[in-house]
């Protein structure tokens, strides 16, 4: 028996080192899960095109992103809330002065998701209804608010069960970003950030664990980013736009709300929720890579800024079939000029 | 370890001076008491190391907050304000709730499992309860999520029915919740302290209980008026010892806990406990001061598990000794 | 009255005594529901590609967690490589040159060990590897599983050296062995079984653990290229899988499951038998 066990144990170095052969680049970054479908899907296109390159990219949240490669543990990060002037001071002070650069990939929405048993149609949300739901005054499903919104709709009087990130977000960061543009009670009580303060419901980790828990929840809403809802086949509302109009999320309307930015700044932090337009879906975003300035190792800085300039350029075609709406080719040009500046 | 033997073994039979011999065996004691000393001073300073890197990350969060850290309810990153004490409850509240379900069922069950079974039913049955304990947490929150939470939902009006009256079980069920995690907990604590009451429950001289049977009680009151309070600290032992596994329980817990930084009466309500907020915040924790608050969170209940563990030592300590407590 | 009272004790005595029964039959049947559930919803998703490929990106169906097993075994070796020497050295102290001070505090400290929740060795890892490192690592999170492993180690060898009769002892050392000698060439002979048995229990134990990996070796889509790399892990990826939304990845998270259970129940059903065996012959 022992003997047997003992064999075992010895084989099992032999078997490791195989697996471990092969020389890999591997660089691990980690971030948001807003566009996690997006990136596991260029990364793995990337590896099969360049098999010695890995990017091991961990869906941790954006807040996870920011927080990991300040402390220089992954190689980059990602987040959908850029990062703010404080943390990139924070990312300065660690990392011996040098910046951190924001590298908008896709663009993409958050969307309030429901489980409402019996319920078909899909539901319209104001934004009075999502900021009142959000900070606990609404808390029935067929409140005025909502049934207002919705004729014909046979909402029931069940409680609604909000769902939130339990975990630090960008996801998060777009829908209170949006919340705190459209209420002022909610800027002032809870305000903006990849973690709040939440005056209502429970925690889900990740896009998956909100959705999982929606999911799980009847009568539940929770807010998460569009591909989500769309791959796992939920129910998502329309919300009401800055001009009135009720607007589901879909690569136009999303496209529509980043066309609307008239300049972009030269370091790509901006926000494009609530933005004017009729056809502008409200609770869009671009989301960012974050790649240090100063990248040490030179295998790995090519590797970053090659794959950078492919998925500006190949990676794009495959956003929409995913449900993410590409760059527009300003932004595309602009940042093609950026990745100069890894160094 | 072979080597080491062959090596020893050859040096046994050449003859060299008596004098040295004995020396170099002396020193081989020395030797061998050195290393297996130096083994064991490690222990103490990894444990050191520990409290030393948990104190020395958590220096801006104590020094910001100070004491009012433990009773602070306002858990807001974005304001950069932290306070345990929701969380405190959570994970305290949790336990209870596991110890109110597991302990009647544990001690139960290791009543009959030590003064009913015919001794081979009960030492298989031992054997498969103690596998339960063996069971890894991840498990235990995916049978959470996927089965205890469905049927929790189902059960839910008749819990309701029976117990609605209380502030306990009001407001909306969402299926994750701090009841859940009880449940999910006790059962698995319920292991631990079946293994450990049935051994205490055995080693009670069995004088006693035939005492009590010659004097015409019942074989429940033997067990009960006798049997049970003779084993009384060692029983209390071992539900400290699940108490402090509980409270550190982290997988199980985070996956169906539901993840909310509130304190509410109602355990229906979602909840949070110190490890399942450390599980998920820690590596996403922007800024200084909400890392170190978390690390703060860890000393937290380190020092609770810890205050746990030492009164469960010492109750099964006197347990043993045979000490009516 | 007289027998009226005895009627009520006696049944007193019948309802109690059925309500043990009841409790042990309720815990046992936990057993069997969680045993007879994963292996209903876990067996039946299990193919050889779940042991041999890697995982799909998100939307894609198919793959398996091949790297998750082998990063597993990673994280397990270097576990031992800590955990065992220290452990077993540390037990060896305390059984044959304890009784001093400074061993009970060793044991009390050990105690303390044992009882320090996983996440929290989990942040002491981070902090103490990760942070200066720069990188997760494979390391870091057999370094904390190591760090579990050796509260366990250090009882289980105290315990199984102790069992070892003195007389065994005392006769190598009246034939003149020295008392290192006596322990190396008979008493850890005789206890070998028995810690061997123990340190398969332990790393059952740790095997299944996922909160100090979470932010020690993190995780890896892809296989770990090296020691100092992040690694995927069994328990992580079903935690990771378990909270997702896709219906496939819970699939997976239920075979994932269910391996680990397996491996895991089958070493302590190995280990146990083992042990009641040794227990027979020694009688």
């Amino acid at each position: 028996m022992y003997r047997t066990i003992r064999k075992l144990f010895l084989l099992l170095p032999l078997g490791l080192a195989v697996a471990a052969s092969a020389q890999q680049v591997l660089i691990n970054a980690a971030g948001a899960t807003f566009p996690y479908p997006m990136y596991s899907k260029w990364f793995d296109e990337y590896h099969k095109k360049f098999p010695n390159l890995q990017f091991n990219y961990q869906s941790i949240g954006s807040g996870g992103g920011i927080k990991q490669v300040t402390e220089g543990t992954v190689d980059f990060g990602a987040s959908d809330g850029p990062m703010n002037d404080k943390q990139i001071a924070e990312f300065k002070a660690k990392n011996g002065g040098a910046g951190v650069l924001h590298f908008p990939t896709v663009l993409g929405a958050d969307v309030p998701v429901y489980n409402l048993p019996g319920i078909t149609q899909q539901l319209n949300f104001t934004s009075e209804a999502l900021a009142g739901i959000f900070l606990g005054k609404i808390t029935k499903w067929n409140d005025a608010e909502l049934s207002k919104a919705n004729p014909g709709v046979n909402l029931p009087a069940k409680d609604i069960i909000v769902v939130h990130r339990s975990d630090g977000s960008g996801t998060t960061y777009v829908w209170v970003d949006y919340l705190s543009k459209v209420s002022k009670e909610w800027e002032t009580k809870v305000g903006r950030g990849t973690s709040v303060n939440w005056p209502v419901g429970l925690g889900g980790k990740g896009n998956e664990g909100v959705s999982g828990q929606v999911k799980q929840t009847p009568y539940a809403l929770g807010y998460i980013e569009l591909v989500y809802a769309v791959q796992s086949k939920m129910a998502y509302g329309r919300v009401k736009n800055s001009a009135g109009v009720f607007v589901a999320a879909a690569l136009a309307s999303v496209t529509a709300a980043a066309a609307s930015v008239k300049e972009m700044p030269g370091d790509f932090r901006v926000s494009i929720t609530n933005t004017p337009g009729k056809d502008a879906y409200p609770i869009a975003s671009f989301t960012w890579l974050l790649i240090p300035e100063k990248i040490g190792n030179a295998t790995k800085k090519k590797a970053i800024k090659d794959f950078l300039a492919w998925m500006l350029a190949d990676g794009q075609k495959m956003s929409a079939v995913l449900g993410y709406a590409p760059l527009p080719a300003a932004v595309i040009a602009k940042e093609l000029k950026v990745i100069a500046r890894i160094s | 370890m072979a080597a080491t033997h062959t090596t020893l073994a050859k040096s046994g039979p050449m003859p060299p001076p008596a004098r040295t011999l004995a020396q170099r065996l002396r020193a081989g004691d020395q030797v061998a008491h050195g290393i297996t000393l130096a083994a064991a001073a490690s222990i103490l300073l990894i444990t050191a190391l520990l409290v030393f890197e948990l104190y020395i990350n958590s220096t801006e969060s104590r020094a910001k907050f100070g004491w009012s850290f433990l009773i602070t309810q306002t858990w807001d990153p974005v304001a950069d304000e932290y306070g345990a004490l929701p969380f405190i409850y959570g994970t305290l509240v949790s336990s209870a709730l596991a110890l109110l379900i597991g302990v009647p069922l544990g001690v139960g069950a290791a009543i009959f499992l030590a003064e009913l079974a015919p001794p081979k039913i009960s030492d298989a049955l031992t054997f498969l309860i103690e596998l339960l304990a063996a069971v890894p947490s991840v498990i235990y929150g995916l049978l959470g999520i996927f089965v205890l939470v469905p049927i929790l939902r189902v059960a839910e009006p008749s819990i309701r029915a029976l117990l609605g009256w209380t502030p306990l079980f009001q407001g909306p069920f969402y299926g994750v919740s701090l009841f859940s995690a009880g449940v999910v907990l006790s059962v698995m604590i319920v292991p631990f302290i079946i293994s450990i009451s049935r051994e205490v429950i055995r080693a009670v001289p069995a004088d006693q209980r035939e005492a009590a049977l010659a004097l015409g009680a019942t074989p429940w009151e033997a067990t009960w008026d006798v049997v049970v309070p003779y084993a009384k600290s060692g029983i209390l032992g071992s539900i400290f010892l699940a108490l402090a596994r509980s409270l550190g329980e982290t997988m199980a817990v985070t996956m169906v806990i539901g993840n909310d930084p509130k304190i509410k009466a109602s355990l229906f309500a979602p909840g949070y406990s110190i490890a399942a907020v450390v599980a998920n915040e820690f590596t996403e924790a922007t800024g200084q001061m909400y890392t170190s608050a978390l690390i703060e969170l860890g000393l937290v209940l380190f020092a609770l598990t810890i205050i746990i563990n030492g009164l469960a030592r010492a109750l099964v300590a006197t347990g043993s000794m045979g000490g009516k407590a | 009255m007289t027998s009226l009272h005895t009627l009520r004790r006696k049944m007193v005595n019948a309802i109690m005594l059925s309500l043990t029964g009841l409790c042990t039959l309720a815990v046992a049947g936990t057993l069997v529901f969680i045993l007879g559930y994963l292996f209903v919803h876990g067996a039946k998703d299990l193919s050889l590609d779940f042991f041999t490929k890697l995982p799909t990106p998100v939307g894609e169906t198919g793959g398996g967690m091949a790297n998750a097993i082998v990063g597993s075994a990673k994280l397990l070796l270097i576990a031992m490589l800590v955990g065992v020497p220290i452990g077993f050295l540390g037990g060896v102290y305390l059984a044959e040159f304890g009784g001093t001070t400074f061993s009970f505090v060793v044991r009390y400290v050990t105690d303390l060990l044992n009882g320090v929740p996983s996440i929290v060795i989990g942040i002491f890892a981070y902090t103490l590897i990760v942070l200066p490192q720069k990188h997760f690592s494979t390391i870091a999170g057999g370094l904390a599983l190591g760090v579990m492993m050796i509260p366990i180690a250090v009882r289980s060898s105290e315990e199984f050296l102790r069992a070892v009769p003195s007389s065994l002892r005392e006769g190598a050392m009246a034939l003149g062995a020295s008392r290192t000698r006596a322990i190396l060439t008979v008493v850890i002979p005789a206890a070998k079984n028995g810690i061997m048995t123990g340190i398969m229990l332990n790393l059952a134990r740790v095997a299944g653990e996922t909160a100090p990996l979470l932010f020690t070796s993190f995780s890896n889509r892809f296989w770990s290229p090296g020691w100092d790399q992040p690694t995927a892990a069994l328990p992580v990826m079903i935690f990771t899988y378990a909270i997702s939304p896709y219906e496939d990845w819970h699939q997976q998270a239920w075979a994932a499951g269910f391996v680990l259970l397996m491996l895991v129940l089958g070493v302590n059903i190995v280990a146990r038998m083992l042990l009641v065996q040794r227990k027979h012959v020694a009688r």
